[in-house]
């Protein structure tokens, strides 16, 4: 006979649909140029459930959006935000320009004020203007444009080397110089893979593989891409802005 | 062109609802297939439209997981922690406001923008939700023009500040948070309302807003009076944001200053406070606002 006490006592029930993914991501804008960056490890708890699940993705030749946080709401949310940019090309003939992406990711994130997406975006790539542009969105949808962004596990880890490194927070330049506004390519590309292999050496949610997305504007070189080993052009249109992939190997423990 | 003179010919929100309402049961496509709606969103139909979880309690839902206060190791932050201000004299309206954005103990920016640019002639402040703040300051900024498209006038301070207050008293309870101040020039001359997401609206004179607005108080209080010169109400203004970024953890960085006239706002400037406390504003060595800088070693 089952104990038919326990039938009677309260019980507490919630609704929890959220969990947390881990990895990082990095975004850094250029003069004519934006870099964005994510680690591919997709990790629960202290398990890795995957060592490749990419967390950059490309919108347009001009646009790449870096998602992190809750990977089921990251991956629906990029799929709905693609599904509005390709409506847009549909209804306009032309692609979306950045800035008015930026607010339609505000808007669609606010949309789920009251049931959020559980993800923090960062928004890269080229204006209008030709220069080269950082987002970074809050869950529910406040955002500013930036020149360099780190989010996710590793945040706390990333951005203060970001702020030395980029801003030259706390630097004072040598007598009779100035620090510059903005790096060139491949100064930026070392500063993100230092900065990914210093968070895997220091975060145990970060590692696996690093994705970089590049973009140039029109008519910029591709000086500072010629030193790697597997960078994949991403281009699909002939508009004149360039994407680029770069694939590197994080450590796996 | 008709639909859309029809979606916005009328402000009465229960007949904007009953229009988006049978929008949405017409609709096979909605607009934001054809793309027309441009970065509208939600907002698409005339009115915002919400996703809800489906639970009992919505609201405690939300509570649950975004409220940091009640539990520090909930997931999705919301940021907090400001100084804003904002003051009434002869001369205009002086806003200043801090730049700092903390979740928890961690300064997530320190660049934000906590003065929203609603038109030319009005300003809103960011205390609260950042999100709630830039989304509704937007959405008023929105209505403002089609105010002035239906009455051939610019809409007052008065009647702006009331369109956002009824506006979040309407969503009272579902979590929203804001504490904004509604500046600009109209009519009746320069104006300030305080509006919040609890429904309270205050018109007044002096106005601060934030976890560091008692250090703010301190100072504007003391130096306040209706006939500063410009100078010494920015100076005021400037000064006030200095002394809560310098007590108040969670307010600092930088200081953005705006100058509201008869012709618009001005923005005035960006100041870092760790600049104005040794530097002061002109940027002199030693001229800061510290004391330290001035007792020198004999403290």
């Amino acid at each position: 006979m089952p104990d038919m006490v326990s039938i009677g006592q309260p019980q507490q029930r919630q609704f929890n649909p959220y969990s947390e993914n881990g990895g990082t991501i990095l975004a850094i804008a250029g003069a004519n140029f934006s870099v964005i960056a994510g680690d591919t490890r997709q990790s629960e708890g202290y398990n890795i459930q995957t060592r490749y699940a990419p967390k950059v993705f490309r919108l347009t030749d001009k646009a790449v959006l870096a998602v992190n946080g809750f990977a089921a709401d990251g991956s629906m949310f990029v799929k709905k935000v693609k599904q509005r940019l390709e409506w847009y090309r549909h209804a306009h003939a032309k692609d979306m320009p950045l800035r008015a992406i930026a607010r339609l990711i505000q808007t669609m994130l606010y949309s789920r004020r009251f049931f959020p997406y559980y993800v923090y975006n960062i928004l890269g790539g080229i204006e209008e203007d030709g220069s080269g542009a950082v987002y970074s969105f809050d869950p529910v949808g406040s955002y500013e444009r930036e020149s360099c962004r780190a989010a996710g596990a590793a945040q706390s880890l990333v951005q203060p080397f970001l702020d030395n490194q980029i801003y030259f927070k706390n630097q004072r330049p040598p007598p009779g110089t100035s620090n510059p506004t903005h790096l060139p390519l491949h100064e930026v590309l070392s500063l993100v893979i230092d900065s990914f292999t210093s968070a895997t050496e220091r975060h145990i949610e970060v590692g696996d593989g690093l994705e970089i997305f590049v973009v140039l504007a029109k008519g910029s070189t591709t000086q500072g891409l010629e030193n790697f080993a597997n960078v994949q052009e991403m281009t699909q249109t002939r508009e004149g802005e360039r994407m680029f992939n770069i694939r590197r190997n994080l450590k796996r423990d | 062109m008709n639909s859309f003179a029809n979606r916005f010919s009328t402000t009465d929100h229960l007949r904007e609802l009953k229009r988006a309402q049978a929008n949405i049961e017409d609709d096979e496509f909605s607009d934001a297939a054809w793309g027309s709606e441009a970065g509208f969103g939600s907002l698409a139909k005339g009115v915002p439209t919400f996703s809800v979880p489906a639970v009992p309690d919505p609201s405690a839902f939300l509570r649950l997981h975004t409220d940091d206060h009640a539990d520090p190791k909930c997931r999705i932050k919301i940021q907090h922690g400001t100084t804003t201000l904002a003051f009434r004299y002869k001369g205009g309206v002086i806003v200043a406001v801090d730049s700092r954005a903390t979740a928890g103990s961690y300064v997530a920016s320190g660049t934000v923008k906590k003065v929203i640019e609603i038109n030319p002639y009005l300003l809103g402040t960011m205390a609260g939700g950042a999100a709630d703040c830039q989304y509704w300051e937007t959405y008023l900024g929105i209505h403002c023009r089609l105010h002035e498209l239906r009455n051939r006038e610019r809409i007052s301070v008065s009647a702006a500040s009331k369109y956002l207050s009824n506006l979040v008293y309407s969503y009272k309870g579902m979590g929203l948070s804001m504490g904004t101040m509604i500046c600009g020039w109209d009519k009746t001359g320069p104006a300030i309302f305080y509006v919040d997401s609890d429904g309270t609206r205050l018109k007044g004179d002096l106005f601060s807003v934030g976890s560091g607005s008692t250090f703010a108080y301190g100072v504007l209080d003391q130096g306040y009076r209706w006939d500063l010169p410009d100078e010494e109400a920015q100076e005021l203004g400037r000064r006030s944001i200095y002394a809560a970024g310098h007590r108040d953890a969670f307010s600092g960085n930088t200081c953005n200053l705006y100058h509201v006239k008869e012709d618009g706002w001005h923005f005035i400037g960006n100041y870092d406070i760790s600049k104005l406390h040794y530097d002061g504003p002109d940027n002199v060595d030693g001229a800061g606002y510290g004391y330290d800088v001035r007792v020198g070693t004999r403290s």
